[in-house]
């Protein structure tokens, strides 16, 4: 038996997906499906991250509601999927920040905002506060700011890497070995592009049965958008530590040739996926996903906006509450990272990857098992029939 | 552009009427817009049932003389007819049987151009890998690319309009009459265009040619086909085609809704057990030929059992070697307890297992050849894929004919014209789809070829009509 209703759910479209197989060309999903007969936990949360939430396979279901079966793929995984991140997160005590995580986020930033003032203020001559010239460092010296940041970092690149862990034998992804450099790669190529995406070749569905949907446009500007300002961010860290040369940064340095591009990227992208969000089919949303999915748009935006509006005004008397303001969210942004949806790009990549290893091994993974084992393609996975 | 010219649509004209929303419809319809022509679409169904059965599809065969992306080698117009044949017996207008199967190989591009994109065979589907092209993502992707191609080409349609009467003098329609937002409404048209399905979700007209047993029939695809307009074209003068039982009628599993189950709830595994009736005796060879060969029969086969009802029984070691589907097997550790569970007499069930056990013969099993595994000195014999059934747990479906579309339907020429009922043709109006499957197929199915009809007479008679329709 399955471990939630969302679970069983899933377990019963993919019995009615398994015996239909139309859907099999749109994404990963299906092939992936038609690898098994029955469908453990695991199994399932390994499909519903592999899920992109295109849209397609509700739109093309003969079955789909108002049908009697009812068969509501994206749905239905969506809501395993955010399931499976909170039962994945790590510690477990902090578990329960996915229940009502939209709340969380935004208290948590808001808190953090605050202790960035209160910090410059408490440990300066509120002077500085008001200062205009542009010196970021007056307000928090260069090794305080690594220092913190580096840590929050570690500390979510631990969470994430437990859950990750979790995940991974959840799913049983040794059992087809996996992490083989061959399946990272395919499963990087796929990521990359959102492979999955594009509704089987001509776009993905958003509000309608129409393949209009720009959220694959938008993902691209918020994913690459946030990897060059993390870019940004890398590359002042080294110019500083390694170079000794100390920030304001040209235009044409490393540091603004990533990080302005990437903060427009953060602005617009997410601003695309909010709108694309509230556009949504009613039967594809999730209303208890709303929050936890807009807290993250917000805070990629607000981290995006506020770095750039903090480059722009930095020599005028905003800079203290623009710098706290922008170091609030994106300490947040850090913190919350292993308690949100971010997640979501961690265990879709490993789906990925867990896929292309299954591809190459013609056989499914067995959930839960932690060694290769050989388990043979079922005869009949792969069998079908005139219709 | 049509003239909405009173309110609220009480008074519609338009060059060419096309009463349907399938793939013969929708077809029609776009050929006869590329035509030049203003083309009103009314489909009975609401919007999510639009299409009538391609929304169950998955596959349409046309012939083509080279391999492509999506198809593992040629299929010539030659094999194609002469698999039409063989399926069908000879019982098909071979004239138009050849039109059409000359004119599916441009259609395997037309229908393409209208947006419909197709996949490679889907994985296991080897036998028909080489012949017949499936839709990628199945039939309602097929149709919600049509119907985006047709809006844009600008096609009105009206849906939850099904058609209720019509007025056709000497062969000649002249207008319709519609239920549109619970009005009627009259429409005239220079021409029609009926591709409005068969009848077979009118368990009614079932029973004129099966009589009680059609209450025990299954529909397997949508519950709008009720042969209504077909009624009224062939009540006012057009001369029908095909015998009222040819239907396309597959086992399916018995379980399913009486509508719209679709693919899912059919079953894969006659070959490889035993098919007994409520007597618990068996009535053919399951052994027969490759399930995709013959899975077309065994529809009517049950049909003609007692009460229309048949169980597949098999053992352990077969469970996994076919298709899954959407209901789980009744199980049971002993054949005693079976045939309690599936309430069959157990001394009958008993021994007809046993004796199948003790008349197979020994062999090598190979479910993907003819194998040499059979009985000898039953009746009827199993003569391949014949193994004992003797590994416990033991499993069974019950299974009942579910009917996919019926034959009977209007006489058309290669211009997709019906005829009437005294040999002439009819002026101005044609017929594509399910509503004159009946003048290819006289009896026996091949996989899409349902399809090809919808097609290839959609697109001939849309352009007929839409010529007419200038003139």
């Amino acid at each position: 038996m399955h471990a939630t209703d969302h679970l069983a759910e899933a377990s019963r479209l993919m019995t009615v997906c398994n015996s239909c197989r139309y859907c099999e060309g749109l994404c990963a999903v299906f092939p992936a499906m038609e690898l098994r007969r029955n469908f453990a936990d695991g199994d399932l949360n390994y499909l519903a991250n592999l899920c992109h939430s295109c849209g397609a396979c509700y739109q093309d279901c003969q079955f789909s509601p108002p049908h009697e079966f009812n068969v509501n793929v994206p749905r239905t995984l969506a809501e395993v999927r955010a399931d499976s991140y909170q039962a994945y997160a790590w510690p477990a005590a902090l578990q329960p920040l996915f229940n009502r995580n939209g709340l969380w986020i935004a208290a948590i930033s808001a808190v953090s905002v605050a202790a960035f003032i209160l910090g410059f203020a408490a440990w300066h001559d509120p002077e500085v506060l008001w200062s205009t010239d542009g010196n970021f460092y007056r307000l928090m010296p260069h090794n305080v700011m690594a220092g913190l940041f580096g840590a929050v970092f570690l500390f979510a690149l631990l969470a994430m890497a437990m859950g990750l862990r979790a995940f991974w034998r959840d799913i049983g992804a040794s059992s087809v070995a996996a992490g083989s450099g061959g399946s990272l790669w395919q499963a990087i190529k796929d990521a990359g592009q959102l492979r999955y995406l594009d509704g089987g070749g001509v776009g993905c569905y958003n509000e309608d049965e129409y393949p209009t949907d720009r959220r694959r446009l938008f993902h691209h500007l918020t994913f690459y958008g946030f990897m060059l300002c993390f870019a940004a961010t890398s590359t002042g860290t080294i110019y500083h530590y390694v170079f000794g040369w100390e920030a304001p940064y040209g235009y044409l340095s490393l540091p603004k040739l990533f990080g302005i591009p990437g903060g427009i990227g953060l602005v617009i992208g997410p601003i695309g996926l909010l709108h694309a969000k509230l556009q949504r089919h009613a039967d594809l949303r999730d209303p208890n996903q709303f929050g936890m999915e807009t807290a993250f748009l917000a805070m990629l935006f607000a981290t995006g906006l506020s770095g750039l509006v903090l480059m722009v005004a930095r020599e005028t008397a905003a800079l203290a509450p623009l710098l706290a303001l922008h170091l609030g969210v994106v300490f947040a942004l850090f913190l919350t990272m292993p308690y949100g949806k971010f997640v979501h790009g961690l265990y879709r990549f490993a789906a990925l990857v867990l896929y292309a290893a299954e591809r190459k091994a013609e056989q499914p993974a067995t959930p839960g098992a932690a060694i290769v084992t050989a388990k043979p393609l079922d005869a009949a996975a792969g069998v079908r029939s005139a219709g | 552009m049509m003239k909405d010219k009173t309110m609220a649509d009480a008074d519609m004209q338009t060059d060419v009427l096309v009463v349907g929303g399938g793939n013969a419809a929708l077809c029609a319809a776009i050929a006869a817009r590329r035509q030049g022509a203003d083309v009103l679409v009314l489909e009975g169904a609401p919007k999510f049932y639009r299409g009538g059965n391609t929304r169950h599809t998955r596959n349409m065969r046309c012939a083509h003389d080279t391999a492509t992306e999506t198809l593992t080698g040629p299929y010539r117009e030659e094999e194609f007819f002469d698999d039409l044949m063989r399926v069908t017996e000879g019982n098909t207008d071979v004239d138009l049987a050849r039109h059409m199967i000359a004119e599916s190989k441009p259609m395997l591009t037309w229908i393409q151009e209208q947006g419909v994109r197709f996949q490679p065979s889907l994985g296991g589907t080897l036998s028909l890998g080489r012949t017949n092209s499936f839709f990628l993502g199945g039939g309602r992707a097929m149709l919600n690319a049509l119907y985006a191609t047709a809006e844009n080409l600008g096609v009105q349609f009206r849906y939850d309009a099904p058609v209720t009467d019509m007025t056709i003098e000497d062969g000649r329609f002249e207008r319709a009459t519609a239920t549109l937002d619970g009005k009627a409404v009259t429409v005239k048209a220079r021409s029609l265009v009926a591709a409005a399905g068969g009848f077979e979700a009118n368990i009614d007209w079932l029973k004129e040619g099966w009589g009680e047993a059609a209450d025990n029939f299954l529909i397997r695809g949508t519950p709008y086909n009720r042969g209504a307009v077909l009624r009224m074209l062939l009540d006012k003068g057009v001369q029908s085609i095909g015998d009222p039982t040819q239907c396309h009628a597959v086992a399916i599993d018995a379980r399913a809704p009486k509508f719209d189950g679709g693919i899912i709830t059919r079953l894969d595994c006659v070959v490889f057990g035993i098919v007994v009736n409520k007597h618990a005796q068996r009535f053919y060879d399951e052994g027969e030929d490759f399930w995709p060969k013959r899975y077309a029969i065994w529809g009517r086969l049950v049909a003609a059992q007692p009460d229309q009802i048949a169980y597949i029984v098999f053992d352990a070691k077969s469970l996994n070697l076919f298709m899954p589907s959407l209901y789980p097997p009744v199980q049971a550790d002993t054949i005693e307890d079976l045939a309690r569970k599936l309430d069959l007499p157990v001394g009958a069930f008993a021994k007809t297992v046993s004796d199948f056990n003790a008349a197979v013969r020994p062999g090598t099993f190979d479910h993907t050849v003819f194998d040499d595994c059979r009985t000898e000195g039953l009746e009827p014999e199993k003569t391949h894929w014949a193994r004992r059934i003797e590994d416990a747990p033991f499993y069974a479906y019950p299974v009942r004919p579910g009917i996919t579309f019926t034959y009977l339907g209007t006489r058309v020429d290669k211009a997709a014209r019906m005829q009437m009922a005294d040999g002439k043709g009819a002026a101005n109006m044609f017929a594509a789809g399910e509503i004159m499957a009946g003048n290819v197929l006289g009896k026996g199915y091949a996989a899409g070829i349902g399809m090809t009809i919808g097609s290839v007479f959609g697109k001939i008679a849309g352009e007929g009509a839409a010529r007419h329709a200038r003139n």
